[in-house]
């Protein structure tokens, strides 16, 4: 019995010829996230705004809006219900208070008070303001050395250039994701960076799976032009993309409709982000190198085995 | 005939039996726990506390505040020297920025002579002369020393005060500089920790002004050496009592060694204590010279307790009766136990878990993981056939090698970590993918089988190793960086790269070379 051929051998998709569609798509793309970012912003969670969570489940089927209007009547600012999982399973969101850690004591005491004994408290968290800048600082210096370290590993083992376009192409994911947070209003916490550093460490996973047949190509077939190189080296390995990309999406699907609020709240990112991974590394990635001369470059770099 | 070094083949398989022992008692339960033999290893994966349920609180030392009652300590004792020395000085006082001491001198030809003697009373001093005046505070080496002591102290008392609770296996570490993290598994109200940790707990003993014991407001005219203190105490027209009291203090909570509650015979609650052998002589002086006038025992700014000394008490024991519930009298008791903190703490993140809430996460989360393996694995069959079937061996084996690593290494594994485990068995199987794409495509182009897998596995290992190190360095800065669930995430997605490298390599390698072997197939199944 033979596997599927899922994706024809032979198959030749002209991606250098379509690629300056494709820098306008992307460009687009990030234009569009970018205007989001900049306009609408991100929807902070309690992890970097400060404030309450509290996961609560009734006796009986909730009434929110009852509920709501409760809440309403403690003037704590904004108040978020939202229902989730099942009729009995609310979550409330209160901002922070204006004073200090007593405040946000008291405030808490009268939610507990207000809601009563009847509901079970599944989940309550406090965060104060303070420990947010340090979650950003702590995620950027995260994202910085991951870029950095992919780049300088992919400059030793290929050529700068391959590094270079490779965290182009990475930058673009890593919009696309925070695009995607901006644009639906999906809560960003501090999970978000696993989102972002997930993707990106997928993502370049596929790129270099590309790279690496180029520099085995650019060995093989010293006379062949380079545009119809990065074609051939992107379509031997599509197939490996493509593959690749389906375990990893029905993984993270199975995460999504079934690992429960919090574990599917963080996966819907890491599959955009997939998606668009692997979109980045076969469009965008390999025709980059396009604007250097790498045939020159290249020697021979990178032999292991 | 197809050759694996015959050293691959035993590692992989000890690997494989021992990957299986170690991971086996997180599948059975705790019965099933108790009837392994001793022999045999019986650590878990341990349970973060969004998984387990409990309480995670963040504190911050505020250090500040520290340093500011170290510094007013020196201006006690600068203030001394100064009139031991016969310096004429003014307005000797505490910046209330609470960063240094201000002062002018009388005689501005005495300052070369006051900042020789300020670095010898305390080389940790330093002394500069400004136009206002004179300028001391702690040297920059100092107050780094100064600051790392204080976190240290806050934290050894924490630990004392939640060891005093009695809660299991509390887990309190440093975080950062300044931080201090509490993990309590199993509480579901962490009000009374953190009432606990939110009290500074100074004891401090002083005497009642004679001529004039009450104030009725805080801001009242007073005698001077002397401070208005609030307390709990009415009068009879049900007005809380403000004691006039001399600033001085007589004895300090350092003193105490130990603390306890009992009732006395109206069966209401009081704390009794005692003072160490130079506490107790003390205190004896104190109570022998001062009969028939009134001790206030403060804390943290507040008048607990005003008796009246009736006779000298001699034995270095003495009780605080106060208007106390039980539960109130205990936490006094801890506290006085504990002793005092060395600078407020702050309460900057505080998540509980409820343990049903834990339970449904781990339930889920099980499911999640099993449903994405099994339907990873259908489709490598289908993609596959047979070399699907032992991708698919490869990566169950990942699975287990996994969760025997993070049980042997004690690693704590969070929501995300699950999810971690979720998403490493998608991208384990890469490396198949690369190896089988390989192999086919070395087969179109017209090689013989053996040769074909030979082939297939060397060139694809370059390409695994490239692209596996990159996701690594991710997963690196997720664990370097990161808190808590990051963290944990960080770390069981770098376990699952590094452990795929040898389930999809070397152990799939090891199926299909005795697979071929022994069937000697004419066509390859993939």
């Amino acid at each position: 019995m033979r596997g599927l051929q899922l994706i024809p051998y032979d198959t030749n998709i002209n991606f250098v010829g379509i690629r300056y569609y494709i820098y306008i798509l992307s460009l687009a793309i990030i234009v569009l996230c970018g205007w989001s970012l900049a306009f609408k912003g991100l929807n902070y969670g309690i992890d970097f705004k400060g404030g309450f969570l509290l996961e609560v489940r009734t006796k009986e089927k909730a009434d929110i809006a009852q509920m709501r209007a409760q809440l309403e009547t403690l003037k704590l600012g904004e108040v978020k219900l939202q229902e989730f999982g099942s009729d009995r399973d609310i979550m409330i969101r209160i901002e922070k208070q204006p004073g200090g850690e007593q405040a946000q004591a008291v405030a808490l005491q009268k939610i507990k008070d207000l809601l009563g004994k009847d509901v079970e408290y599944r989940r309550v968290e406090t965060v104060g303001g303070k420990v947010s800048s340090d979650l950003v600082e702590n995620g950027l210096w995260a994202l910085g050395f991951a870029l950095i370290g992919m780049l300088i590993y992919i400059w030793v083992r290929f050529e700068w250039h391959f590094g270079l376009c490779g965290i182009l192409a990475l930058a673009h994911d890593v919009i696309v994701v925070l695009g995607f947070y901006s644009l639906t209003g999906h809560e960003f916490k501090e999970t978000a960076f696993i989102a972002i550093l997930t993707t990106v460490g997928y993502s370049i996973n596929d790129s270099v799976v590309i790279y690496d047949r180029i520099r085995d190509n650019l060995r093989k077939y010293k006379k062949m032009p380079i545009e119809q190189l990065i074609n051939l080296s992107t379509n031997e390995t599509l197939s490996r993309t493509i593959i690749t990309v389906a375990t990893t999406v029905i993984s993270l699907l199975a995460l999504y409709l079934f690992g429960g609020s919090e574990i599917s709240s963080f996966s819907l990112p890491i599959l955009v982000g997939i998606i668009f991974g692997s979109y980045s590394s076969i469009f965008v990635s390999a025709n980059l190198l396009l604007f250097f001369d790498i045939r020159k470059t290249t020697a021979e770099k990178g032999e292991v085995v | 005939m197809l050759t694996l070094a015959r050293w691959k083949v035993i590692t992989s398989l000890v690997l494989c039996v021992l990957s299986l022992i170690y991971a086996f008692p997180n599948f059975i339960g705790d019965e099933g726990l108790k009837k392994i033999p001793s022999w045999l290893p019986h650590e878990r994966v341990n349970l973060g506390l969004d998984l387990q349920g409990g309480s995670h609180l963040l504190l911050e030392v505020d250090v500040k505040a520290g340093l500011k009652e170290r510094l007013s300590f020196t201006l006690d004792a600068l203030r001394k020297t100064l009139r031991a020395e016969k310096i004429g000085y003014l307005d000797l006082s505490l910046d209330p920025t609470g960063d240094f001491i201000t002062f002018q001198l009388r005689d501005p030809n005495q300052a070369e002579k006051i900042i020789s003697m300020i670095k010898k009373m305390d080389s940790e001093l330093e002394a500069t002369l400004e136009e206002k005046g004179c300028k001391v505070t702690f040297t920059k080496a100092s107050i780094a020393e100064r600051k790392r002591s204080i976190v240290d102290q806050s934290i050894e008392i924490v630990r004392r005060r939640i060891d005093e609770l009695g809660t299991k296996e509390p887990s309190i570490q440093r975080q950062g500089d300044d931080r201090i993290l509490i993990q309590i598994p199993g509480l579901s109200d962490p009000g009374r920790i953190k009432n606990l940790l939110g009290k500074t707990a100074k004891m401090t003993f002083h005497l009642v002004h004679e001529e004039q014991p009450y104030a009725s407001k805080v801001d009242d005219i007073t005698p001077p050496g002397t401070e208005i203190l609030p307390s709990e105490d009415v009068r009879q027209d049900g007005r809380k009592i403000f004691y006039v009291l001399r600033k001085e203090s007589l004895l300090g909570g350092e003193s105490l060694i130990d603390a306890g509650v009992n009732f006395d015979e109206y069966h209401r609650p009081q704390v009794s204590f005692r003072f160490d052998p130079l506490g107790a002589k003390k205190f004896g002086d104190i109570t022998t010279k001062n009969i028939h006038r009134q001790l206030a025992i403060v804390l943290d700014g507040k008048v607990i307790s005003a008796p009246t000394i009736q006779t000298p008490i001699t034995g270095g024991n003495g009780v605080i009766t106060g208007k106390f519930t039980v539960q109130e009298a205990n936490d006094l008791a801890l506290l006085m136990r504990a002793g005092a903190l060395v600078a407020p703490l702050l309460v900057l993140e505080e998540r509980t878990v409820g343990p049903d809430l834990g339970a449904d996460s781990i339930a889920s989360g099980r499911y999640a993981t099993i449903l994405s393996v099994i339907m990873v694995a259908v489709f490598m069959l289908i993609a596959y056939s047979l070399f699907g079937f032992f991708a698919n061996v490869a990566m169950l084996f990942n699975l287990i090698l996994t969760i025997a690593v993070l049980s042997l290494i004690g690693a704590t594994l969070t929501l995300p970590g699950i999810a971690g485990i979720a998403l490493t068995m998608g991208m384990a199987v890469d490396a198949n993918v690369l190896i089988n794409e390989r192999i086919k495509e070395e087969l179109r182009h017209g090689r013989k089988m053996f040769s074909a897998i030979d082939v297939g596995y060397r060139q694809a290992m370059n390409t695994i190793l490239d692209s596996n190190l990159t996701t690594l360095i991710g997963a690196a800065a997720l664990f370097f960086f990161g808190t808590g669930p990051v963290k944990g995430f960080g770390i069981t997605l770098a376990i699952g790269i590094l452990i795929s490298m040898f389930t999809a390599t070397t152990l799939s390698r090891v199926f299909v070379t005795y697979w071929v072997n022994w069937s000697k197939p004419a066509k390859l199944p993939i």
